[in-house]
């Protein structure tokens, strides 16, 4: 397995390409930072023990006033924005890939009994997605997550924010996942393979599931990176209209919404150091997502 | 062609329709006319009577025939925190956003253009991969911090630019514009490159392929051949070509940028649509919500409708080829 992935055609590419081997050192980087927060974190925020209102918007540690244990300084809370963002980007990762997740399971599932079915399962499910598509996904988010907060109310909105979240931007980006995976099962469908299985009497839900879905990953895998990009961004974008995670709990979004509000005392570091890790983070996964889509697109690739 | 607009035209009725059925929904399951129209001080007898007598009682689909009855009037309800009609509320919000829009897209225009145009004339020159690197950045940075960073460089430190409102306007029948007066118009900076700064990355890439890839057709080599000026060729014949699906493009684009604005104008405090529908969340304002949603939901399939019937009078094979 490992022998045959050092072999390949992917694997030869990244070696070649400079931009992808340091975007994809960034974001294993950033990854593991995120998911070991409570770990390398020299506070946590969550712990309201640790927390010193006397502490609040200290700039960071080479800056005039501040202090050496809280290196980039401590936000509006007094809480250390080092530790703070560890823990934010955390949750924006984590709710960048639940959404993501979610996108893709509803996406294949539309998509193939879309393309693999036709007829007006098709015609159906295809209107939805291009219904949905005619509107910007940020646009359907922001009504989705509207609708979330008036019915259940901002306390409990707030308690329920991560798996919401993953609803809310799960459900606003499906369509692309669906139009991709119809288009690429159906010239999978036309294929002798599928013939074949037909012929040997395969019940369809084999024949859907297990050889055409398979041959169908390509075109998930190249939309998946960009999709990650995005949804990290609406998250972050969700958080800023105050919309997402709340500021007990922020993650880098609902961080630079707090720090924008003291900007104009001057306060710049509390939405500078989480823009920065946000923009970085997006930036590695649009360039890898760039870099698979030229390697990976079946034109070019597959001839 | 007709069979193409009958087709459309009918395609833009059925959207319009799910998406008043999914407003009405929220209202008819959230929302409460009552509280709307009269607060929370009413005994629970005279509720009942006036849902009674609004009609609250019948069946959900009559209800929505009423809905949508109303709404082809232009009566989308009361908005329950300004005590006025929503549309009302709407439509005083809208020049802001409108003039936000109309400015941003100058820019996109003044800029993309020029800049497309050169980095597909000169690929190799270093100004050109300098902006082809830098929007790639461009696209990754969200566009509340772009607004963020202005207002922080602009307003902050500099003390050029003032960072919220809309400063003084002028009322041009019912129209409050900001666009005729020097304060307005330098509330407008700021917020506006903001705007325009999440769209330039994409058209000025945009340009630059569709220029590059008309320079590579016969036509362009018989007029080299033919020994026309460099300016002639690039600005005449290559450019007329490459904006047909920029034109498109910018149709489908403007209709975006308006999800964008909820985000400016955020920032900006700005007094348009998209800031009074984070308000409407806020005060839990169920019918100025559902009245934006179907407003925008009307720009959205007008816009849409429009750009598909153009590009399919342009463009032939759209027409023929039938549902995509």
């Amino acid at each position: 397995m490992f022998r045959r992935f050092k072999d390949s055609y992917l694997f030869y590419s990244f070696k070649q390409d400079k931009t992808a081997i340091l975007s994809f050192a960034i974001l294993m980087l950033l990854l593991v930072l995120g998911s070991l927060a409570p770990v390398i974190a020299p506070f946590d925020p969550y712990d309201p023990n640790s927390i010193d209102i006397m502490n609040a918007e200290l700039p960071p540690a080479w800056a005039g006033e501040g202090e050496a244990q809280f290196w980039l300084g401590t936000d509006i809370q007094g809480r250390d924005l080092l530790s703070t963002i560890l823990y934010g980007l955390r949750l924006s990762i984590l709710i960048g890939l639940g959404a993501v997740g979610l996108q893709a399971l509803l996406g294949i599932l539309v998509g193939l009994a879309a393309g693999y079915l036709g007829g007006k399962t098709d015609a159906v499910l295809m209107r939805m997605a291009d219904i949905q598509l005619s509107f910007p996904y940020l646009m359907v988010a922001i009504f989705i997550s509207a609708i979330f907060q008036v019915v259940f109310g901002i306390g409990r909105y707030e308690q329920l924010a991560v798996p919401l979240l993953i609803v809310i931007i799960g459900l606003a980006e499906w369509p692309v996942y669906a139009r991709t995976v119809r288009a690429s099962v159906l010239g999978e469908k036309k294929k002798e393979y599928v013939e074949a299985a037909r012929v040997i009497g395969l019940n369809r839900r084999l024949i859907m599931f297990r050889h055409v879905l398979p041959n169908s990953l390509t075109a998930v895998m190249v939309i998946s990176t960009i999709q990650v990009a995005n949804a990290v961004m609406s998250e972050a974008a969700l958080s800023f209209l105050g919309l997402g995670m709340p500021i007990t709990k922020p993650s880098l979004g609902a961080l630079i919404k707090s720090g924008f509000e003291y900007i104009f005392s001057g306060s710049w570091w509390i939405t500078l150091f989480p823009g920065v890790l946000l923009v970085l983070l997006v930036l590695v996964i649009n360039l890898l997502g760039d870099w698979l889509r030229d390697v990976l697109n079946p034109k070019l690739y597959k001839g | 062609m007709f069979a193409f607009i009958v087709r459309r035209i009918t395609q833009a009725v059925l959207v319009m329709l799910v998406i008043s059925l999914i407003g009405f929904a929220i209202k008819n399951r959230i929302g409460d006319p009552v509280r709307d129209l009269v607060g929370e001080r009413v005994t629970p007898a005279e509720r009942a009577e006036m849902r009674e007598k609004l009609g609250l009682n019948d069946p959900f689909l009559i209800q929505y025939g009423r809905f949508v009855k109303n709404a082809l009037r232009g009566d989308l309800g009361l908005s329950f925190f300004h005590k006025k009609p929503a549309v009302a509320v709407i439509l005083s919000k809208a020049p802001a956003t409108l003039e936000l829009v109309f400015a941003a897209a100058l820019i996109i225009i003044v800029i993309s253009l020029p800049v497309g145009m050169f980095t597909a004339i000169y690929p190799r020159n270093w100004f050109s991969r300098f902006t082809l690197s830098f929007s790639t950045l461009g696209v990754s940075i969200p566009v509340f911090l772009t607004a963020i960073m202005l207002i922080y460089v602009f307003s902050v430190e500099l003390n050029w630019l003032p960072s919220y409102g809309r400063g003084e306007m002028v009322n041009i029948g019912g129209w409050q514009s900001g666009l005729l007066t020097l304060d307005g118009l330098k509330h407008l900076v700021l917020p506006s490159f903001s705007l325009a700064s999440i769209m330039l990355p994409l058209f000025i890439r945009l340009i630059r392929s569709e220029m590059m890839e008309v320079l590579e057709t016969e036509y362009i080599k018989f007029a080299w051949a033919k020994g026309l000026s460099r300016r002639r060729i690039f600005l005449v014949h290559a450019f007329k070509n490459t904006l047909l699906p920029v034109i498109t493009v910018f149709g489908v684009q403007i209709g975006i940028m308006f999800a964008f604005t909820i985000l400016t104008e955020t920032v900006f405090q700005w007094q348009g649509m998209g800031f009074m529908f984070l308000e409407a969340v806020e005060r839990s304002d169920i019918s100025l919500l559902v009245a934006y949603l179907v407003f925008v939901g009307v720009i959205f399939v007008v816009v849409n409708t429009v750009v598909d019937l153009v590009y399919g009078l342009i463009n032939p094979t759209i027409r023929i080829a039938g549902r995509k």
